[in-house]
């Protein structure tokens, strides 16, 4: 194994997890979300550390990654946008919130800007649905949001 | 209506509720835990039975039924899950007990695990709710640091060790089996059953899954009887209070907490949810979270519980309400709902994989006015050959709806089909 891309950081909260598993691909998870907070997203080579350091093949680590949809397989901007677009949130003008952020960045859906800054995706039911529409922004929710209120929000990160 | 009674959980939904000082002040914190810590354990379990305590997470099990089917004799190690994933659209509540009331989540699961017999525990929280995943950790660690959790709990000899997994965003991890495979780093895809996770579950061992307010509900019936928690619910079988989300088109969308069967969906939207926004008129409601069969405006004179629900065809679920009114296009609803399960089918089963984009195709011409005559025989006839032909309950969450969309509202659809256009915008 050459040099590490993972941190001290990465691998000290791994050796803190493991005794609370009986196995320890029970880790892969946490690891995934771990590795994704200081990289932003999960390249194949992180990918293929975290499989040598739990024990699995690469492809396995990526098999699971790419079943869930929090894991970004891509890079994503700094701003990363997660508007829902579930029931609620539509009955509550979301689409709206869509169409105005995709107009105002000047990118679709599931785009990054080229400076990199914001990506929006449409996300399914964030588990807020009794203050829609919400969105989430990194890891923050945002909700009871209107145009004004995001476009304020927007301008405040840019 | 709320004042009437002395709420479970909605009086402390409040950032001050939320410390270890005011659980052990103002909500008897952790003596349930000791009472039951002191107990047998099929003393437990009947104490739980006798409250009519029933899942809260969807499919409304029996909870002290469900922990009785743990092998008394099995030499494997337990567990013991919270089930916090609320992915089911329409569902709020258990963020609610989660980031206001962590502590009497802990207790609850204490003491659960105490019945069982597990002394390991994990929280699976759907990996959105990070806010929620960090209050819980203080929370446990508030606990351990005071000898409510970890080794010999309140002197009790009685270990239980509790830690929060999060999820990672894929609704099928709510279900219990797929919500275990990932538990264990896997593709959450759900399991065959038999085995059922009492007899192997996490890790090979027996396991029970239970709901966040299931089991935040437990120290209650402990402190103060079953047979009390059982007579707070207004109708048989049915235990307790209910957290109730509301959620769409009414005035004061919201969690709300009332006895289990004393209201009717009417009550509930015209009364404590103030009416439709608006003071429009409503078209539909949706009584269960997303994949339960839909309801007319002339259908919600029901009791909003288990039974009554199941007797005109539909269900409590997760006590999710969506409310929708007039003028919105009832097609682009249920097209957006059969994305969702699109996109969250996890594939393993044909009928599911397959069924859900189909139906996702036609509903979407349809509402693009490209729709045929055919199209809502087919439809039906795609649902159907989806329904009670797959592993696990996403199969029916995706055909239900639809089968319950176009037989009640089938002028809308035939008005996209006819005129190309909606009827109602």
């Amino acid at each position: 194994m050459g040099t590490k891309i993972l941190s001290k950081k990465f691998y000290n909260e791994m050796i803190q997890l493991e005794p609370r598993y009986p196995t320890k691909v029970a880790l892969l998870l946490p690891a995934l979300h771990a590795a994704q907070d200081e990289f932003g997203w999960l390249s194949p080579e992180v990918m293929e550390e975290i499989g040598s350091y739990i024990g699995i093949h690469p492809a396995q680590v990526r098999e699971v990654a790419s079943f869930y949809t929090m894991y970004n397989l891509r890079p994503v901007g700094k701003y990363h946008l997660k508007i829902c677009t579930n029931v609620a949130c539509c009955l509550r003008g979301a689409d709206e919130l869509v169409s105005h952020c995709e107009k105002k960045l000047g990118i679709q859906c599931g785009e990054t800007t080229k400076d990199k800054k914001f990506t929006i995706m449409e996300e399914e039911c964030l588990g807020a649905c009794g203050t829609a529409p919400a969105m989430m922004l990194n890891n923050d929710y945002y909700e009871n949001l209107d145009v004004v209120q995001l476009d304020e929000l927007l301008e405040n990160l840019e | 209506m709320l004042d009437e009674f002395e709420t479970l959980f909605i009086q402390h939904f409040n950032d001050n509720a939320r410390s270890l000082a005011y659980y052990l002040e103002k909500m008897q914190g952790y003596t349930a835990s000791k009472k039951a810590l002191a107990m047998p354990q099929d003393e437990v379990i009947s104490e739980v039975k006798k409250s009519n305590l029933r899942g809260r997470g969807g499919a409304g099990f029996p909870t002290g039924m469900k922990w009785g089917f743990i092998p008394k004799n099995s030499t494997k190690p337990k567990y013991l899950v919270c089930n916090a994933d609320e992915s089911e659209p329409g569902t709020f509540k258990d963020r609610d007990i989660m980031r206001y009331t962590p502590h009497l989540l802990i207790d609850g699961m204490v003491i659960g695990a105490h019945a069982i017999g597990a002394n390991t525990g994990y929280i699976y929280i759907r990996g959105e709710y990070t806010r929620e995943a960090k209050l819980l950790q203080v929370a446990i660690d508030e606990a351990y640091s005071k000898g409510y959790l970890g080794k010999n709990i309140q002197g009790s000899k009685f270990d239980f060790d509790l830690t929060v997994h999060r999820g990672a965003g894929a609704y099928i991890c709510g279900e219990e089996t797929g919500l275990l495979n990932s538990l264990e780093g896997k593709r959450g895809e759900p399991r065959v059953k038999p085995p059922f996770p009492a007899q192997s579950g996490a890790f090979g061992g027996p396991t029970i899954v239970n709901n966040v307010e299931t089991l935040a509900g437990i120290p209650y019936i402990i402190n103060r009887g079953g047979e009390w928690f059982s007579k707070l619910g207004k109708i048989e079988k049915s235990g307790g209070t209910r957290l109730f989300c509301v959620s769409g088109h009414v005035k004061k969308p919201g969690v709300y907490e009332l006895p289990a069967g004393s209201v009717t969906l009417r009550q509930l939207v015209y009364g404590t949810c103030g009416g439709i926004l608006g003071d429009k008129k409503l078209k539909a409601v949706i009584p269960g979270g997303s994949s339960a069969p839909v309801l007319t405006a002339d259908e919600i004179d029901v009791i909003v519980d288990i039974e009554p629900l199941m007797k005109i065809g539909t269900m409590l679920g997760s006590a999710g309400i969506i409310v929708v009114s007039e003028d919105y296009c009832i097609v682009k609803l249920i097209r957006r709902i059969t994305r969702f399960y699109e996109h969250e089918s996890c594939g393993q089963c044909t009928p599911c994989r397959e069924g859900c984009r189909w139906m996702e195709d036609i509903l979407d011409r349809i509402e693009r006015g490209k729709g045929r005559e055919q199209d809502l025989a087919l439809l039906l006839e795609v649902a159907d050959n989806m329904s009670g032909k797959t592993l696990c309950a996403l199969g029916d969450a995706a055909a239900g709806p639809v089968i319950s969309f176009v037989k009640k509202f089938r002028a809308d659809f035939e008005a996209h089909i006819r005129g190309a256009k909606c009827p109602n915008v």
